[in-house]
């Protein structure tokens, strides 16, 4: 996904010169491309992510927009009182690009693997919440948020070797991706599980079940017509996503449907109310702790009956 | 108005807000007048008329606790009427910590320390790339030398060589609960910002010509100014307490108060 961002970034910076690039000393092997095009519009700000951030607002407050880049638990957390009180208080135009979301440095340990990113993005006012499922997503949300002046988080993963989408979606801020419709139930799911669950869709095609399928690209803003009418009649429904049961895609889900006094049956899948401990590789991670794709098609299949 | 003039004025303007909100904060808020007296009036290229000019200088005001004494000087340059100067009434704009866009003339919301440095860094950094002008100040307190991103900041300024930056230390030698030497020892503190690459003058902070002199100062490295400082300045009773960063001006001491202010030479 980085890739992703780093490609659409540069179609950015190439028209407006005020976009700038502020990284925490990271980004090998993905910015060398930005920072050959574009050496005055890329700034490494060094291992200092709470000033990072708190310049990016100063620069966002003299008309520059910086996409601000660190691993997610240095941006969001270590920053966090800058990004509440200097972003969003503020409500200056300065984007979060936060890499390594849910198990993508799965074999790094619990310092850099957060579950909780989203939930906390998602508490603070003004804040836009981005989550895509695949590069391509990535580089669609880039061009999207570029178009706003709000505070914005995107958590990018490790996408690997899942991909969705074939050509860059046009995704507008807050409306779902319907991938299926029509099923008795629905799942909706953000992030990498997006993959995973389109396949698991097909395959259920395949033995005559339909499932409503909805991506969520974005946790915050969510458009609740365009969400209640891609659930349509459904009863039944499974979210699904990389990170803390607690107050991300499915705590989202759960507000609109109990705002809107839904009837019918929801489950979250994600991680529970722990740190994911094991060490290992991401693929392993999501088997482990039940986010693997055969899961959560048993998990799509046992609700479907029960 | 000469400076004393003004400076008094500004000092009455901070014993009346925090006699009406009852807040604390008035010996860190008269501490600062002097400085933002000479800022005001005589060093930052602003107008009240045109508060958005994008040529105009920046002042990024970090020790937001001492509001007070910004919105005092602010109304007093004109950018809003004395009768809007109110702090933490119902309804109110001024708050104990300045809200950007409260009123023209307010760069940033303030209020956590070492939030303003950083700031002040993107926009002395956007000035650079664009090519402008325009230098860019921000005061801190001594307090706010304890916050690890003013260090993070003091180095990217040098790194960058923000010659366009001016850090301003208001230097009470009192943070919150304490003699600063007693809670952290900042000293030798012109020396640690020499290290990291500063410009350093230290100062008296209520000498308007050393103030003036300061200011003045043009080399290619980002500058810090240490201004040494009374806590309280201009209440005998408050100068260098702990008790003047709580202490709640009664009715009958903001009579007291401003009769001393008027009567002094300072």
């Amino acid at each position: 996904m980085r890739k992703g961002f780093v490609k659409a970034l540069i179609e950015l910076a190439a028209k407006d010169k005020d976009v700038y690039l502020l990284t925490g000393d990271l980004g090998f092997n993905a910015f060398e491309p930005f920072i050959e095009k574009f050496p005055g519009q890329y700034i490494n700000c060094g291992i200092a992510e709470q000033h990072m951030v708190g310049m990016a607002a100063g620069m966002a407050l003299s008309g520059k927009k910086p996409y601000v880049y660190s691993i997610v638990p240095f941006l969001t957390f270590r920053a966090l009182e800058q990004i509440r009180a200097d972003i969003c208080y503020q409500n200056v135009n300065v984007k979060l690009i936060g890499v390594g979301g849910g198990f993508s440095y799965g074999s790094l340990g619990c310092t850099h693997v957060v579950m909780e990113d989203l939930a906390v993005m998602r508490t603070l006012p003004n804040m836009t919440v981005l989550s895509p499922a695949d590069a391509l997503e990535t580089e669609a949300l880039v061009h999207a948020m570029y178009q706003t002046q709000n505070p914005t988080y995107l958590r990018l993963a490790n996408a690997g070797q899942y991909s969705t989408h074939q050509t860059r979606p046009v995704i507008n801020l807050g409306v779902p991706v319907v991938f299926e419709q029509g099923g008795d139930m629905a799942v909706i799911v953000t992030g990498i599980q997006t993959n995973f669950c389109v396949q698991i869709a097909n395959e259920l095609k395949d033995q005559h079940i339909n499932i409503t399928l909805i991506g969520m690209p974005s946790l915050k803003p969510i458009n609740e017509e365009a969400l209640l009418k891609a659930i349509g009649s459904c009863k039944k429904i499974l979210t699904v996503e990389e990170h803390s049961v607690i107050g991300g895609l499915g705590a989202a889900v759960g507000e609109i449907l109990e705002r809107h006094n839904w009837q019918g049956k929801i489950q979250r899948m994600g991680i529970n109310d722990a740190f994911p401990t094991k060490v290992g590789t991401s693929d392993w991670l999501r088997t482990e702790y039940g986010l693997d794709k055969e899961n959560i098609k048993k998990t799509i299949l046992a609700l479907l009956v029960n | 108005m000469n400076y004393v003039e003004i400076s008094k004025e500004l000092r009455k303007k901070v014993v009346k807000l925090k006699h009406e909100s009852q807040g604390g904060h008035l010996g860190s808020a008269l501490s600062c007048i002097d400085i933002l007296t000479v800022l005001y009036f005589k060093v930052l290229n602003i107008d009240p008329k045109n508060p958005l000019d994008e040529n105009r200088d920046r002042f990024i005001f970090s020790k937001g606790h001492a509001s007070a004494a910004w919105y005092s000087v602010l109304c007093q340059k004109g950018f809003f009427p004395e009768s809007e100067l109110i702090e933490s009434a119902n309804g109110s704009k001024i708050a104990g910590h300045p809200v950007k866009d409260s009123f023209p003339g307010v760069e940033a919301s303030t209020g956590s320390l070492g939030h303003g440095f950083p700031i002040a860094n993107g926009m002395a950094l956007a000035g650079k790339k664009d090519n402008k002008n325009y230098k860019v100040v921000v005061m801190i307190s001594d307090g706010e030398c304890d916050e690890g991103t003013t260090w993070e900041a003091a180095l990217f300024a040098a790194h960058h060589k923000l010659d366009n930056l001016t850090v301003v230390i208001d230097y009470n030698k009192i943070q919150s609960f304490g003699k600063t030497d007693e809670v952290m020892n900042l000293d030798p503190l012109g020396a640690k910002w020499e290290s990291f690459g500063f410009d350093v003058q230290e100062i008296d902070g209520h000498d308007f010509d050393q103030l003036e002199k300061a200011f003045d100062k043009q080399n290619d490295k980002p500058k810090v100014i240490i201004c040494h400082t009374i806590k309280g300045k201009g209440i005998k009773t408050m100068e260098n307490t702990v008790e003047s960063h709580y202490h709640k001006v009664t009715d009958q001491e903001y009579q007291q108060f401003t009769e001393e202010i008027n009567q002094s030479k300072l």
